[in-house]
């Protein structure tokens, strides 16, 4: 820094006016696709939230079973729609640890129902990494350590527990397993098949975009629940779960292409006038490989980030399918199956908790939107 | 005379997309294996009841469900001459019901005017409470009107649609004295319309309109909204405020006129959504729409049943989108006539 002499500082090092800038920019150009969308995903707070959200949430389904203090399927006869109870640390101002209040049930003879009154003398230590029912880690390592369980003689119902005295924290755990998975697969039917007739529609164009257009048309003019009602109560009943639990993501899965595959043909009509695909053609390219080597990976990321916003409509569907008896049955669990004991009005007053299952369906569906927002603003790294 | 020639296009499609349907729903009603009578036929020879088996025998014959499967579809939509001579849905015959034992036209009756009366409700909803939503978060950007409206939307979004069927229900009822449950009360049921029964069925209405239209009122919000934002960027609007406009009349002048267009395009993609919504939070609130019906004939498959209600479904979407087809034409002269995207 030297002064001149009529009193302005002038830094020392020369000054190049492009330089500057176009190094910054250089810098930016250079970097890989994927750096340029994280830096920007990093800054829409919300979206970050959510996404780590929900890869904790992927990442606990193997070991559900560890967290859940009851098996699924697994019956206390002596505490039906027991109310949801909490775990304390002080008793009477005292630390004690983790602790319950055991319940007491007592049949009321004017009502018909069950008075669960909480014993608030006899507090009852939980018992951690004890044994329980036993399950499965990601449905192969057989175990039977549980994270917490009920001290002997007590019941560990943190939202209650449900019409066979079933625990529905428990019970949600373990439907999380088929609730948030069948978005996974139907995502992927519907994406398989969006990418097949969007680019087959968009590249060749002709005879077959007119065909394919026009499928797409009819399917997305038609009302989905009716179309899913029809279809899941064709799958027979004497299936397996797990086979129904499949059938019913595919046909989730069935009737969801026809918007993925719009934006595909739309993006392939605009990219194959593009030079560099004329190039690959020129140097005898098949269209097979124009497609999947040139076409494709240029909108890879839209299309994932418009995959994550549809995956909500089929967690939101399997639920209402399940809800309505026509999708997952029991013993199946799913979140779905778990909202049917709530579907009248009775047991919403009387019992409001086992309306609990609702909660996590709003957080996920929730958390897929935003992330998916979050993606899709950030797809673009050149744009401001 | 254009607007006319392009309804008339438009009808033409809505046919042609109206017989691709019924093929895909005849393929749909015919998946499971076996049919309602021969399933019967199965079970009345395995309990060895014979009188029966010569009924069912008889119906199914009657109802040309011996024939081969596509000859089945032709007589069904009434291409083709029946046992009857031609008589299918074309013919205004829509088959029987064996489930109930009666014609199918008997039993969906009322409630397919029920139902256009519900879906009709909630498409006004979603319009009269998105359009001023929309505008007054895009003029208020950034506000708490925009927040809010944007946090309720997502929660519309977000709930399964029976669940906050429900829980309005209770609480309509608790605190507003709202009725529970069906389109009217018992009481006039059956009965010819008059102005009580008008108002019974209006009051019903409050609910399942409020349920059914939430999240598709949220959709529509948000993209008013980004389409308003898009056009109150642009330099006319800063020339109309600087020349002394009202911010309102400047509003409705310009940026809305533009921006209302997607609006009313959007219906198209919106009917769908929300028909599918109806048909679940009938079968919830038990209103008296063809929800119900259609989940009863597919759990036993009645198909004649269940094939006619997703056809009038379907029939239901396809004119809702038509008219907002037309009804953009008339609004937009730009708008070429051979079609949207075409």
């Amino acid at each position: 820094m030297t002064q001149l002499p009529d009193g302005r500082f002038v830094d020392d090092a020369p000054y190049d006016p492009q330089a500057s800038v176009l190094e910054l920019e250089r810098k930016d150009l250079d970097a890989p696709n994927w750096v340029l969308i994280w830096r920007k995903f990093k800054t829409h707070k919300l979206g970050l939230v959510s996404g780590a959200f929900l890869l904790i949430c992927y990442l606990l389904l193997p070991v559900v079973g560890f967290i859940a203090p009851y098996g699924p399927n697994q019956r206390m006869s002596e505490h039906l729609y027991s109310p949801p109870q909490s775990i304390n640390l002080f008793h009477e101002g005292e630390f004690l640890g983790p602790f319950i209040y055991p319940m007491t049930s007592e049949a009321d003879l004017e009502t018909f129902q069950w008075v669960f009154e909480p014993d608030y003398n006899n507090p009852m230590k939980l018992d951690f990494f004890c044994e329980g029912k036993g399950y499965n880690i990601a449905g192969l390592i057989p175990s039977d350590t549980h994270l917490f369980c009920a001290p002997e003689g007590a019941t560990v119902f943190l939202w209650g527990s449900d019409r066979l005295g079933r625990d529905i924290f428990s019970r949600i755990l373990f439907g999380a397993q088929l609730s948030l998975t069948v978005g996974l697969i139907g995502i992927s039917v519907s994406f398989v098949l969006g990418i097949f007739f969007g680019s087959v529609a968009g590249y060749f164009g002709g005879k077959i975009d007119w065909v394919i257009n026009r499928v797409i048309e009819v399917l997305r003019s038609l009302p989905e629940l009716p179309l899913w009602l029809a279809l899941s109560a064709a799958v027979p009943s004497n299936w397996s779960p797990v086979a129904v639990f499949f059938i019913i993501s595919v046909i989730l899965g069935i009737l969801d292409w026809p918007g993925l595959a719009r934006s595909v043909r739309a993006k392939f009509l605009s990219l194959r006038e593009e030079e560099y695909v004329r190039a690959a053609e020129m140097m005898g390219a098949s269209s097979g490989r124009v497609i999947r080597k040139h076409l494709i990976p240029n909108f890879m990321s839209h299309l994932i980030a418009s995959a994550t916003l549809s995956i909500p409509a089929m967690i939101l569907g399997e639920t209402a399918l399940s809800f309505l008896g026509l999708g997952l049955r029991a013993p199946a669990v799913s979140w779905g199956v778990m909202l049917n004991d709530a579907q009248n009005l009775a047991s919403i007053e009387i019992y409001p908790w086992t309306a609990i299952p609702m909660l996590p369906i709003v957080v996920i569906v929730l958390a897929f939107n935003f992330f998916g927002d979050g993606l899709r603003d950030s797809l673009d790294p050149y744009q401001q | 005379m254009e607007i006319l020639r392009y309804a008339l296009y438009r009808f033409g499609t809505m046919l042609l997309t109206l017989w691709v349907v019924s093929i895909l729903v005849f393929v749909i009603i015919n998946l499971p294996p076996g049919d309602y009578l021969s399933n019967q036929i199965a079970e009345l020879r395995a309990s060895g009841q014979s009188a029966g088996v010569a009924k069912a025998e008889f119906l199914r014959s009657e109802y040309a469900l011996d024939k081969p499967l596509w000859q089945q579809y032709f007589i069904w939509v009434g291409f083709m001459p029946g046992p009857h001579g031609f008589s299918g849905l074309v013919q205004g015959n829509f088959g029987w019901s064996f489930e109930f034992d009666r014609p199918v036209a008997e039993i969906v009756g009322d409630s397919l005017w029920l139902t256009v009366l519900v879906n009709l409700a909630a498409v006004l909803f979603v319009y009269v409470v998105a359009l001023p939503l929309g505008v007054l978060a895009a003029a208020r950007a950034r506000s708490w009107v925009d927040y809010t409206s944007a946090f309720v939307g997502y929660l519309g979004l977000a709930t399964p649609n029976f669940l906050l069927a429900l829980i309005l229900f209770y609480y309509g009822h608790r605190w507003f004295n709202l009725p529970i449950g069906g389109l009217m009360d018992p009481a006039f049921e059956g009965e010819p319309m008059g102005w009580e029964k008008v108002k019974s069925i209006l009051i019903h209405l409050i609910v399942p309109t409020f349920v059914i239209g939430t999240s598709g009122a949220s959709a529509m919000m948000q993209r008013l909204r980004a389409n308003m934002l898009d056009e109150l960027g642009k330099p006319y609007v800063e020339t109309a405020v600087a020349k002394g406009m009202s911010p309102s009349r400047m509003l409705a002048k310009y940026p809305l006129r533009v921006a209302f267009n997607p609006f009313v395009a959007d219906i198209g993609n919106l009917l769908p959504a929300m028909i599918s919504g109806s048909v679940l939070v009938s079968v919830v609130l038990g209103l008296q729409t063809i929800g119900p019906t259609l989940l009863t004939a597919l759990k036993t498959q009645d198909m004649f049943l269940s094939g006619f209600v997703l056809m009038f479904v379907a029939l239901l979407t396809l004119i809702g989108t038509m008219i907002s087809d037309v009804l953009l034409v008339l609004l937009d002269p730009r708008i070429r006539y051979e079609g949207r995207d075409a």
